[in-house]
C-alpha cells in the first residue's frame, strides 16, 4: 500500500477522469454525470490511505513523492503531507463527491464542462495542499483560478461577468507578491523546497518584505477584511457547486498558506507584525456579522458569515506570539492553532451544507432574497429540519461542528488578551442573530406566497447529500478528538519552530 | 454503577430520536409511549440513585464517559459526577418531566387544530413535541449530570436549543416565532459572558474538570488581573460575575429577564417543564455547583444578591397587572428565581436549591392546573374572561389552590418552608447589599401573595365565567392532565417538610456544596431554630406570614368584595400602573437600541464600508484609475507622424540639455 504514490493518484485520478468526462461530450448526459460521480468516489476512497495510514506520532511529511521536473531551476515534482494538509485532502475528496451529486439534474446545459471543471478543480486543490516545492505549489495555486472562473462565468447568474473579473483580478493580484517572494528565496535557497524555505535565515525586513507578499495572497483568498469583497459577488453569481467548493475548500487554502509558508519561513515578521492580523481577524468577526444581519440576499448572508467564520482562523493562528510572551510555556498557542484547524474543516462541511440548503430553494423558486420565502417549513418538513440544524451549526452550536473550533480559539484567545476573547465571543451572540433571523423569515410563519405552497420537499438526491453532511456536522461535534489527533504533533512542531527566533 | 448513569441520561435521547425520525411509522401513540417510557425509566432510576444516596450505599461518582478532545495538555471529556446534589436535581428533573409527558397527551390531543390544514409541518407535530421534550430531558440531564465546564455548556445551550424549538413550537404564529428568536438571543447573550467564565477557568486552572478546578481555586483566590490597562480585578470576581452573566441569561434575571414572558408563546407543557420547573433554573444550579469558586469572591456574591434581590420584587410587581393567565404564572416564576439567587447570594446556596426543588413541584403545577383552564376554555388566556370556574373543574381547582398556598409559602406546605429559609438567611447576612435584599424579598412575599390570589380569586371564583360562551364548553379536563395535577400536588405539600430537616438543617449538601464559615447563613440560622418543626412552631411570630396574608387578604378583599376598587386604585395611581403594564419599557427599549440599532449598525458598515469604501472608492476605483490613465497615455499614440517627430527633437533637445550641464 504505501508503496503506491496516493497523492499523486489523488491528484491526477480526478484531472484525467475530468478529461475523459470532458471528451465523452453531452450527448449521454447520464453517461457523463455517472462517470464522473464514480471518478469522484474513487479519488475520495484513495484518498482515505491518507487517514488510515497516517503516522500521528510524528511531524515529518508522510506520503512523499520527489522527483526532479524542470532541473535548470531546480524545480522538483515533491509531494507530501502532514497533519496540517491530510484532513482539508480529505475534505477536498469529500466535498467534491457531493458537488458531484449536487449537480446531478441541475445542471442542463453542458453537463460535462460542468462536472469536468469540478474534478479537475478537485486534483489542483489537492496539489496545492500537497505540493512541497514552492513552485509546484505556485502552478497548482494558479490552475484553481481557472476552472473557477469558468465554474462561475459559464454557470453562473445575471451578473456573472463582473463577478468572475473581480474575482480573478483580486486572487491574481495577490499571487504576483507571492511569486516575487518565492523567488527571491529561490536566489537565496537555491531551491524551491518549501520545507528548506522553513530553515532559511532570514533578516527581519527581509521577513517582512516576504511575510507582506504572502499576506496579500493569503488574506485575499481567505478572505480577509478588508480584502473580502470579491467573495459575496463570487457567491452569489457562482452556481451552487461553485459557491460550496469556493467556501468549503478554496478559502481554506489561504488559511493553510499562513500555516505553510507565513507563519514558519517569516515567524519574527509574524510576530511583529501579529497585531495587524488579529486587528483584521476581529474586525471580520464583529463588523462581518453586523454586515451580514441586514443582508437580504440568502448567499451573501452565508458568504460573509464565511468572512466572520474564517476570522476566528486567522485568529487562531496569530495568537500564538501573545500567548508565548504571556507564559514561558506557550501553553494554548497550540490549542488556539488546532481551533483555527478545526474551524476549517468545520466550515467547510457547515457553509457547503448552507449553500446547498439555500440551492434547494433556488432550484424550486429560482430566487435567493429572503423575501420571497416565508413558512417554508409548512411545505418541506424535512428540509425544514435539516436547514435548521445547519443554522444552529452555523451559529456555533455545542454538539456540532461549528462549536469546536470557535470554542477552542475563545478559550486560547483568552490568554492572549482578555479583549480578544471577548471580541470573538460576540459571535455567539451576532452568528445566532443573522443566521437565525434569517431562518426566521425564510422557513417560519405562515405560507408566504403560492411559490413556497407549491414547494416540494426535498427529495432522496437532496436528502444523501445533505444527510450526509449532517453526520459529518455532528461526529465532529461530537468527537472531535480524532481529528484534533492527526494534528496535534505537526501542530506542536509547529509552534516551537514558530516562537523559536531566525535573527 | 456507570452504566445507571448512562442508561438515566440516555434513555430519553432513544425516546426521542425514535419520535422524531420515526413518527410517522409509530403514530402518535408509538410517540408518546416510547417517549414517556424513556423518561420514566429515568425517573425510576433517578429516585433510586437518591434513594441509595438517602440511605448511604451509594457514593460519589466522578468519571468520565469518553475524552472529547485533548489539545495543548487541557483535557475536554464527557463524563459525570453523581453526588447528593446531581441526585435531587435528577430526580427533580426527570419527575416533572414524566408528569408533564402524561400531561401533554391530553394537552396536545388536538394540536391538528392549531395548524393550518395544508400544513405539512403540522402533520406529526403531536409525535414531534414529544420528541422535543425527551430531547430536553437529556439535554437538562446532561447539564446536571455533568463533571466538567465544557459538558455544563454542551447541556446549557442543549436546553437552549429546545427552549427554542418548543417555544416557537407553533411556527405558523409570528409571536411564537418572535419570542423563540428573542429567547436565543438573549440567552446567547448571558452565554457570552459564560464562556468567557469558562475561558478565564481554563486559562488559570488549565483543566475543564470542576475536581481539579475546585481544587485550584483556593490557590488562585489572591490572583488579580489586568482588564483595562492599569485597573486590578480579582479573579475569582471576574470568574464568578462572568459565569454569573449566564446564569442571568438561562434563568432571566433582569435585565436578561425579557424573555420568560415572551416564552409562554409555547404550548403550556413546556412553560411548565422548561421555563418554570427545570431549564430556568439551571443557572441556579450552576452557581451552587460552583460554590468552592464563588465562596472566594464577596464581591461576585453580592452581585448575584443584588440582581437576585432586584429581579424577585421588581418582576413580581409586574405580575398583578398582567391579565393573560400563563403571564401572571411566569412574572412569579421570575420573582420566585430571584429569590433563589439571593439565597445563593448570601451563600446559603442549600436555600436556593432547596426552593428550585419546592418551586418546580408548585410551579409545575401551578402551570399545569393554568393550563388545565385553558383547555377548558377553548384557549382563552384572559382572566377577565374567566370567573366561577371552580364549580366546572373541581380537581384543577383544588390542586391550583394548593400550589397556590405552596407559592405564597402558607405555613406547612412546601413553599414555607423554603422561602422562610431564604428570608431568614438573608436576614443573618452581613455582605454588601444584604439589606437591600432584604428588604426586597420580604416586601416579595406580600406581592406573592397578591398577584397569586389575585389570579385565584378571579379564575375560580364569583360569577362566572365572565365569558358567556365558555360555559357551554367549561368542563374538568380528561384523567391525563388531572392525574398530574394531582401527582404534583402531593410534593407541593408535603415535600418541604419531609426534606428540610436534611436539606437545610442536616449535612445533605456537605460534600457538594461549600460555604466558607464567615459565610455560612444557614447556620447562623440554625442556631435560632433548628428543624422544620421548630419552623412551623414559631410561623406566627415571623413577619413574612403576616406580609402573605395581608396579600391574601388585600387580593380578597379588592377582587371579590369591592370589585370596582381595583380600577379606582389604576386610575389613581395611572402612572405607576403603566410602568408596570409596560413592563419598566425594557421590550421597547431593546428593541430599538439593541435590534434597530445592531441593524442600523449593519447597515452603515456595509453600505458605507464595503460597498462606498472598499469596492466603489478602492476596488473599482483602482480599476478606473488604470482605465483613466491608460486612456490619458492612448492620447499620445495619436498616429500623426509629426507628433512622434516633434516628440523626438523634444527629447533630443532635453537629453543634450542634461549633457551640456552635467
Amino acid at each position: 500500500m504505501s508503496d503506491l504514490p496516493i497523492l499523486s493518484l489523488v491528484i491526477w485520478l480526478p484531472i484525467i477522469g475530468g478529461a475523459l468526462v470532458l471528451a465523452s461530450g453531452d450527448k449521454q448526459a447520464n453517461v457523463t454525470r455517472w462517470t464522473a460521480l464514480i471518478v469522484a468516489i474513487l479519488t475520495f476512497i484513495v484518498s482515505l490511505p491518507l487517514w488510515s495510514g497516517f503516522d500521528t506520532s510524528t511531524a515529518q511529511m508522510q506520503f512523499v513523492e520527489r522527483s526532479m521536473w524542470i532541473s535548470l531551476f531546480n524545480i522538483e515534482y515533491y509531494l507530501g503531507v502532514d497533519g496540517i494538509s491530510m484532513p482539508l485532502i480529505v475534505l477536498t475528496t469529500f466535498i467534491t463527491v457531493f458537488v458531484v451529486i449536487a449537480g446531478w439534474e441541475v445542471i442542463e446545459y453542458k453537463p460535462s464542462q460542468y462536472m469536468a471543471a469540478f474534478l479537475i478543480m478537485e486534483g489542483v486543490m489537492v496539489g496545492v495542499f500537497s505540493a512541497l516545492d514552492s513552485m509546484l505549489f505556485y502552478v497548482f495555486w494558479e490552475a484553481m483560478l481557472i476552472p473557477m472562473f469558468l465554474i462561475i462565468g459559464v454557470w453562473g447568474g445575471p451578473n456573472r461577468v463582473y463577478a468572475t473579473i473581480k474575482f480573478f483580478l483580486y486572487t491574481f493580484f495577490g499571487s504576483v507578491f507571492m511569486l516575487v517572494a518565492l523567488i527571491y528565496m529561490y536566489f537565496k535557497s537555491g531551491s524551491f523546497d518549501i520545507l528548506a524555505f522553513h530553515g532559511l535565515k532570514l533578516t527581519l525586513t527581509e521577513q517582512i518584505l516576504i511575510f507582506v507578499a504572502f499576506l496579500m495572497a493569503f488574506a485575499v483568498k481567505v478572505p480577509m477584511w478588508p480584502v473580502h469583497t470579491w467573495l459575496p459577488d463570487a457567491h452569489v453569481e457562482a452556481p451552487t457547486g461553485g459557491s460550496v467548493i469556493l467556501a468549503a475548500i478554496m478559502l481554506k487554502i489561504g488559511g493553510y498558506g499562513f500555516l505553510r509558508f507565513s507563519l514558519p519561513i517569516t515567524p519574527d515578521a509574524s510576530s511583529s507584525l501579529d497585531w495587524l492580523i488579529i486587528t483584521m481577524s476581529l474586525i471580520a468577526v464583529v463588523y462581518i456579522g453586523f454586515v451580514a444581519l441586514v443582508q437580504k440576499d440568502m448567499k451573501k448572508l452565508i458568504a460573509y458569515s464565511s468572512i466572520a467564520h474564517m476570522g476566528f482562523v486567522t485568529l487562531g493562528f496569530f495568537i500564538v506570539f501573545m500567548i508565548a510572551q504571556n507564559s514561558e510555556t506557550a501553553s494554548g498557542a497550540v490549542l488556539g492553532i488546532e481551533g483555527g484547524m478545526v474551524q476549517m474543516v468545520s466550515h467547510g462541511f457547515i457553509s457547503a451544507a448552507m449553500f446547498l440548503c439555500v440551492g434547494v430553494l433556488y432550484d424550486r423558486v429560482h430566487s435567493r432574497e429572503i423575501g420571497a420565502y416565508g413558512g417554508v417549513v409548512n411545505t418541506m418538513p424535512i428540509f425544514g429540519g435539516l436547514m435548521v440544524f445547519f443554522a444552529m451549526a452555523n451559529a456555533g452550536l455545542p454538539g456540532t461542528s461549528g462549536f469546536v473550533g470557535e470554542f477552542m480559539v475563545i478559550i486560547a484567545s483568552f490568554r492572549a488578551d482578555f479583549w480578544f476573547a471577548f471580541l470573538a465571543a460576540t459571535t455567539l451572540i451576532l452568528g445566532a442573530a443573522y443566521t437565525l433571523w434569517m431562518v426566521k423569515r425564510v422557513m417560519f410563519g405562515e405560507v408566504a406566497n403560492d411559490n413556497v405552497a407549491a414547494l416540494e420537499d426535498v427529495n432522496r438526491r437532496e436528502l444523501l447529500v445533505l444527510g450526509s453532511l449532517a453526520v459529518a456536522v455532528l461526529v465532529l461535534g461530537l468527537w472531535p478528538a480524532p481529528l484534533v489527533e492527526v494534528m496535534d504533533a505537526s501542530i506542536e512542531n509547529l509552534v516551537k519552530h514558530v516562537v523559536a527566533s531566525k535573527l | 454503577m456507570e452504566n445507571i448513569y448512562l442508561i438515566i441520561a440516555l434513555s430519553p435521547l432513544v425516546g426521542a430520536i425514535i419520535a422524531g425520525f420515526w413518527g410517522g411509522q409509530i403514530g402518535r401513540a408509538g410517540a408518546h409511549w416510547v417517549t414517556s417510557t424513556g423518561v420514566g425509566i429515568s425517573a425510576v432510576l433517578s429516585l433510586y440513585v437518591l434513594y441509595g444516596f438517602i440511605t448511604g450505599t451509594n457514593q460519589v461518582f466522578n468519571g468520565a464517559v469518553y475524552t472529547w478532545m485533548v489539545s495543548d495538555g487541557l483535557r475536554m471529556e464527557v463524563g459525570f459526577l453523581v453526588d447528593n446534589l446531581t441526585a435531587v436535581m435528577m430526580s427533580v428533573v426527570t419527575f416533572v418531566s414524566f408528569c408533564i409527558h402524561i400531561y401533554t397527551i391530553g394537552y396536545m390531543a388536538h394540536d391538528e387544530e392549531n395548524w393550518p390544514s395544508e400544513s405539512l409541518a403540522g402533520k406529526n407535530s403531536y409525535q414531534r413535541f414529544f420528541s422535543y421534550i425527551s430531547l430536553f430531558t437529556f439535554s437538562m440531564l446532561m447539564l446536571v449530570m455533568s463533571n466538567n465546564f465544557l459538558q455544563l455548556f454542551f447541556g446549557w445551550e442543549a436546553v437552549g436549543l429546545v427552549s427554542y424549538l418548543l417555544i416557537g413550537f407553533w411556527s405558523v404564529r409570528p409571536t411564537a416565532i418572535f419570542a423563540n428568536l428573542k429567547a436565543f438571543l438573549v440567552n446567547r447573550v448571558g452565554d457570552f459572558g459564560f464562556i468567557l467564565g469558562i475561558a478565564a477557568v481554563a486559562m488559570y486552572a488549565n483543566s475543564l474538570d470542576y475536581a481539579e478546578v475546585f481544587k485550584a481555586a483556593p490557590g488562585l483566590a489572591g490572583t488579580q488581573i489586568e482588564i483595562f490597562q492599569g485597573t486590578s480585578w480579582s479573579l475569582m470576581s471576574v470568574i464568578g460575575i462572568l459565569l454569573f452573566v449566564g446564569a442571568m441569561g438561562k434563568s432571566a434575571q433582569v435585565p436578561l429577564h425579557v424573555w420568560l414572558p415572551d416564552s409562554m408563546e409555547g404550548p403550556t407543557p413546556i412553560s411548565a417543564l422548561i421555563h418554570a420547573a427545570t431549564m430556568v433554573t439551571a443557572g441556579v444550579f450552576m452557581v451552587a455547583r460552583m460554590s468552592p469558586i464563588y465562596e472566594l469572591s464577596e464581591t461576585a456574591l453580592s452581585f448575584v444578591l443584588f440582581i437576585g434581590a432586584t429581579t424577585a420584587l421588581f418582576t413580581g410587581l409586574i405580575g398583578i397587572v398582567q391579565n393573560d393567565i400563563k403571564r401572571v404564572v411566569a412574572y412569579s416564576t421570575l420573582s420566585q428565581l430571584g429569590y433563589m439567587m439571593v439565597a445563593l447570594g448570601v451563600s446559603a446556596y442549600a436555600a436556593g436549591i432547596f426552593h428550585l426543588m419546592t418551586h418546580a413541584f408548585f410551579k409545575a403545577l401551578l402551570f399545569l392546573a393554568a393550563g388545565s383552564v385553558i383547555i377548558g376554555m377553548h384557549h382563552d388566556q384572559d382572566i377577565r374572561n374567566m370567573g366561577g370556574v371552580k364549580k366546572y373543574m373541581p380537581i384543577t381547582y383544588w390542586t391550583s389552590l394548593l400550589g397556590s398556598l405552596a407559592l405564597i409559602g402558607f405555613p406547612g406546605f412546601a413553599g414555607f418552608f423554603s422561602k422562610d429559609a431564604i428570608i431568614e438567611a438573608v436576614h443573618h447576612s452581613n455582605i454588601a447589599w444584604s439589606g437591600y435584599a432584604y428588604f426586597m424579598v420580604v416586601v416579595g412575599v406580600f406581592v406573592t401573595a397578591l398577584y397569586s390570589f389575585r389570579m385565584f380569586f378571579l379564575v375560580f371564583h364569583g360569577e362566572g365565567p365572565r365569558d358567556e360562551h365558555a360555559k357551554d364548553h367549561l368542563h374538568e379536563s380528561p384523567k391525563v392532565v388531572t392525574v398530574p395535577l394531582i401527582l404534583l400536588a402531593i410534593p407541593s405539600v408535603f415535600i418541604g417538610y419531609f426534606t428540610v430537616d436534611a436539606m437545610i438543617f442536616g449535612d445533605w449538601f456537605a460534600g457538594a456544596i461549600h460555604v466558607l464559615p464567615e459565610h455560612d447563613t444557614l447556620a447562623a440560622l440554625g442556631k435560632t431554630v433548628d428543624s422544620g418543626n421548630g419552623m412551623l412552631g414559631h410561623f406566627y411570630a415571623t413577619l413574612p406570614f403576616y406580609l402573605a396574608m395581608a396579600g391574601l387578604g388585600v387580593a380578597w378583599y379588592i377582587y371579590m368584595k369591592q370589585p370596582d376598587l381595583a380600577d379606582k386604585i389604576k386610575g389613581m395611581f395611572a402612572p405607576v400602573y403603566n410602568l408596570l403594564d409596560k413592563k419598566y419599557f425594557f421590550d421597547e427599549i431593546y428593541q430599538a437600541v439593541f435590534a434597530g440599532g445592531s441593524r442600523g449598525i449593519g447597515r452603515f458598515f456595509w453600505q458605507k464600508g464595503d460597498a462606498k469604501l472598499i469596492d466603489e472608492i478602492i476596488i473599482n476605483g483602482s480599476a478606473n484609475n488604470i482605465g483613466r490613465f491608460a486612456g490619458l497615455v492612448r492620447n499620445i499614440q495619436t498616429g500623426y507622424l509629426f507628433h512622434y517627430a516633434i516628440a523626438m527633437i523634444l527629447g533630443l533637445l532635453l537629453l543634450l540639455t542634461w549633457f551640456v550641464i552635467i
